[in-house]
């Protein structure tokens, strides 16, 4: 029976937790991914760097507000950093769809040349990236870093596999949770959210009907910036920040939203959780938790590893090359192909 | 129409220019890798220009041609093999069989088959869980062998000009299964697949140290030109630094930089006198038909999803030539150099900037984005510098400042990019066909 605790507390510590956590701030971008392609119509490469930017924009706010003396406690200070950053990424990203996406969708461009145009902003946020706050990393994380330490719950509990749950993996589920729901009450709820939908599934029908495109293409930016705020803050607290680990984010988050059926919110959280449990469990080590629970007799020799960790971003390369492959549309998508 | 020679003619001007200015050494660097990125330009332009198919799979198709110059060029190791080459053999079969079996039960069970899908899967993993016994001992044995300077299998010692064709049969030979099957899915989707499996292909050319070292890199490549001491202990060699009255070192380095940038022209003109020939010929008239209108292409009978994977394929094996030459260049292949900005996006900026689907464009816009990409940094630096001349030497704006110049490119890059889209965006050289220029 204890050995069974270990074994489920090795694999919660390990596997499960970090898991949910980075499938949240996965969900949290691939919406913004999906909610660009359904509304603006195009796969936005530079939304990784859009995360990227948001968070060195949250750290400078931090640096001010820890020098002004301004603490949230026992709350990492970079949340209050990240209220002040969403109006300006807001108008970030305002200001881009005016200056260019506005130009392309008048003269009904096609798909590619958006997504070239998007490169372009994704190679300039890149650069601005490297003059506001340099290629070095960063750890804006302060605070208290755990809910629970691997001594205090051993103590506690007696077993011998410790049990580790971080601020950050807490607040990134909680934090999430929270503003999925916010957002499916906006897109269900409200009359904003339909006629977003409804520019969203016919665009000329709900022109016709007198919803205000500017409207929504403005409406759309300020929860995309929200959510790049969110989901960018969240992940340099959990990983600690380094500008250009976030380049390697937009395939997964990519992938989860082609997975869940780009231009669906479900469908992005759903392939984001996809995605972030097929990384860690195709390259986890299963040998210590298999040892728990199969007899003496029958525990592994090996690492029971399918992959080797350094594979760990191909893997959600596979799902999304796979799931192109058999079904186009993804799990909850509409578009063929 | 007397554009395009007065826009090669002002491209030639600034390059003698840096040669006057800065140094000839710099000039010919900069040449060269104009050279090279004008072949991969013209790869992208291949798919892109010509066929109007979205991929930005080409960081991949460079990796592949880097990788032939490893494995064509480099001296075998034979306690290598003798270590591990029976095992990895035995491993390959394995997987070659699985395949096989795989791929006739898919032909086999039929579309309606509920257990089409869980059958062939469960043979695939079974197959890779056999293959496992034989693959793992053997690289590790491979990678054991001499760790620190091998540790690899090595190549097949051959001439490393070979190796650039080889670069782009091996490109080519990876893109096929890639196209085919990518072909038909709509550009949103190719974009991502080809992204997607452009990383797949560097996460292993990173991780399979005994395929090529992973990054540990594999350096002193043969290359197809002499070595600069050898040159320096040439009469001629002294006898011209000495006319010239160039330190000898100099001028031997000038001479071997020289001898690069011919190799480089001679395999580039070939591609775009080959390209050009073909875009007059019923084939370029068939793949503009496709690219401008498909539907009227699919009704007059052409076959798009094979004429997409053709210039698919085609443009692959050009950068993978590319790719090999650049290797060639740097005499070294290193694995954790190759990013999507430099290797994908750059390339497309050349292209779009030159002119999509005119050859002449491609290669003016690689010329010009590589140049510019080269010389933002100086020229940052010269600006930061006589910006930040007036500040004390401790003043936190003067420290950014003179850290910024080297990431300007990125936002300069961008920019071109997003403004020629903007307000040109045929690009500089607009393309011309035959049928148009009546």
């Amino acid at each position: 029976m204890t050995d069974l605790l270990n074994g489920l507390v090795h694999l919660a510590s390990m596997l499960i937790i970090p898991g949910l956590a980075y499938g949240s701030q996965l969900a949290l971008g691939a919406l913004g991914v999906t909610l660009i392609f359904g509304v603006l119509r195009f796969s936005n490469f530079a939304h990784a760097e859009g995360l990227s930017l948001a968070t060195a924009i949250t750290i400078l706010f931090t640096i001010w507000l820890q020098g002004r003396g301004v603490s949230l406690g026992v709350l990492p200070t970079a949340l209050l950093g990240a209220v002040l950053t969403v109006p300006l990424m807001a108008l970030v990203f305002i200001g881009t769809d005016r200056a260019l996406y506005r130009h392309f969708r008048r003269i009904d461009a096609r798909p590619e040349v958006f997504m070239i145009v998007s490169a372009g902003v994704m190679l300039m946020t890149n650069g601005v990236i490297r003059l506001v706050i340099g290629p070095d990393g960063r750890d804006f994380e302060d605070g208290e870093r755990f809910i629970v330490t691997a001594r205090g719950f051993r103590d506690w509990s007696g077993l011998a596999e410790p049990l580790v749950l971080k601020t950050s993996q807490m607040l990134t589920i909680g934090l999430a949770v929270v503003a999925t729901v916010a957002l499916f009450l906006f897109l269900n709820r409200t009359q904003a959210g339909r006629s977003m939908r409804a520019y969203a599934d016919n665009r000329n029908l709900a022109l016709l009907s007198g919803v205000d495109p500017d409207r929504i293409v403005r409406l759309t930016w300020i929860i995309v910036a929200v959510l790049s705020v969110l989901a960018g803050v969240l992940f340099g607290l959990d990983k600690g920040y380094r500008p250009f680990v976030y380049q390697q984010l937009l395939l997964p988050m990519f992938a989860a939203a082609v997975v869940g059926g780009l231009g669906s919110p479900l469908g992005a959280i759903v392939g984001s959780m996809i995605v972030a449990f097929s990384e860690l469990a195709l390259t986890f080590a299963w040998k210590k938790a298999l040892a728990y629970v199969l007899p003496a007799t029958l525990a592994p020799e090996g690492m029971v590893q399918a992959l080797s960790t350094e594979y760990k971003f191909a893997v959600s390369f596979l799902i999304l090359v796979i799931v192109l492959l058999v079904r186009p549309a993804g799990l909850f998508g509409k578009v063929a192909r | 129409m007397s554009r395009t020679p007065l826009l090669f003619a002002a491209m030639a001007a600034v390059l003698l220019a840096v040669g006057l200015l800065q140094s000839w050494q710099l000039a010919l660097t900069i040449l060269n890798l104009c050279l090279i990125s004008a072949v991969m330009a013209l790869g992208v332009n291949v798919q892109w220009g010509v066929a109007g198919m979205f991929n930005v799979g080409t960081m991949g198709s460079a990796a592949v041609g880097g990788l032939a110059v490893v494995l064509i060029s480099t001296p075998p190791v034979r306690a290598a093999w003798a270590a591990g080459g029976g095992g990895l053999l035995a491993a390959g079969a394995v997987l070659l069989a699985t395949a096989a079996l795989a791929f006739l039960l898919w032909r086999r069970m039929g579309e309606r088959s509920l257990w089409r899908g869980p059958a062939v899967g469960a043979v695939v993993l079974l197959g890779l869980a056999l293959s496992q016994r034989w693959f793992l001992p053997a690289t590790a044995a491979i990678e054991a062998v001499d760790a620190a300077s091998a540790g690899y299998l090595g190549g097949l010692g051959l001439p490393v000009v070979l190796a650039w064709a080889i670069g782009g049969l091996l490109a080519a030979a990876v893109a096929w299964p890639i196209g085919r099957l990518t072909a038909g899915l709509r550009s949103d989707y190719l974009a991502v697949a080809t992204f997607g499996i452009s990383e797949i292909i560097l996460a292993v050319l990173r991780n399979e140290e005994w395929l090529a070292r992973g990054v540990k890199n594999v350096t002193g490549l043969p290359r197809p030109v002499p070595f600069e001491a050898d040159l320096q202990a040439a009469g001629w060699v002294q006898r011209l630094a000495a006319s010239l009255d160039w330190p000898l070192r100099d001028t031997a380095s000038v001479l071997v930089k020289l001898a690069y940038s011919a190799w480089f022209l001679a395999v580039l003109l070939i591609i775009w006198w080959a390209l050009e020939r073909l875009a007059r010929a019923p084939w370029g008239r068939m793949m503009r038909a496709v690219r401008d209108n498909e539907e009227a292409a699919r009704a007059m009978g052409k076959d798009v999803a094979r004429r997409h994977l053709q210039a698919f394929v085609l443009g692959s094996a050009i950068v993978g030539i590319g790719g090999a030459m650049l290797v060639t260049l740097d005499g070294q292949f290193t694995a954790g150099s190759y990013q999507p900005l430099r290797f994908t996006f750059l390339i497309w900026v050349m292209v779009i900037i030159g002119g999509s689907g005119n050859h002449k464009g491609a290669i003016l816009g690689a010329f010009l984005i590589w140049f510019v990409w080269v010389q933002a940094e100086t020229a940052g630096l010269w600006l930061a510098q006589a910006g930040a001349a007036a500040l004390a030497p401790d003043n936190p704006v003067r420290l950014a400042l003179e850290e910024g110049p080297a990431q300007l490119r990125y936002v300069v890059m961008g920019l071109i990019l997003v403004l020629v889209m903007r307000f040109s965006p045929r690009g500089l050289i607009p393309e011309t066909t035959p049928e148009s220029s009546r």
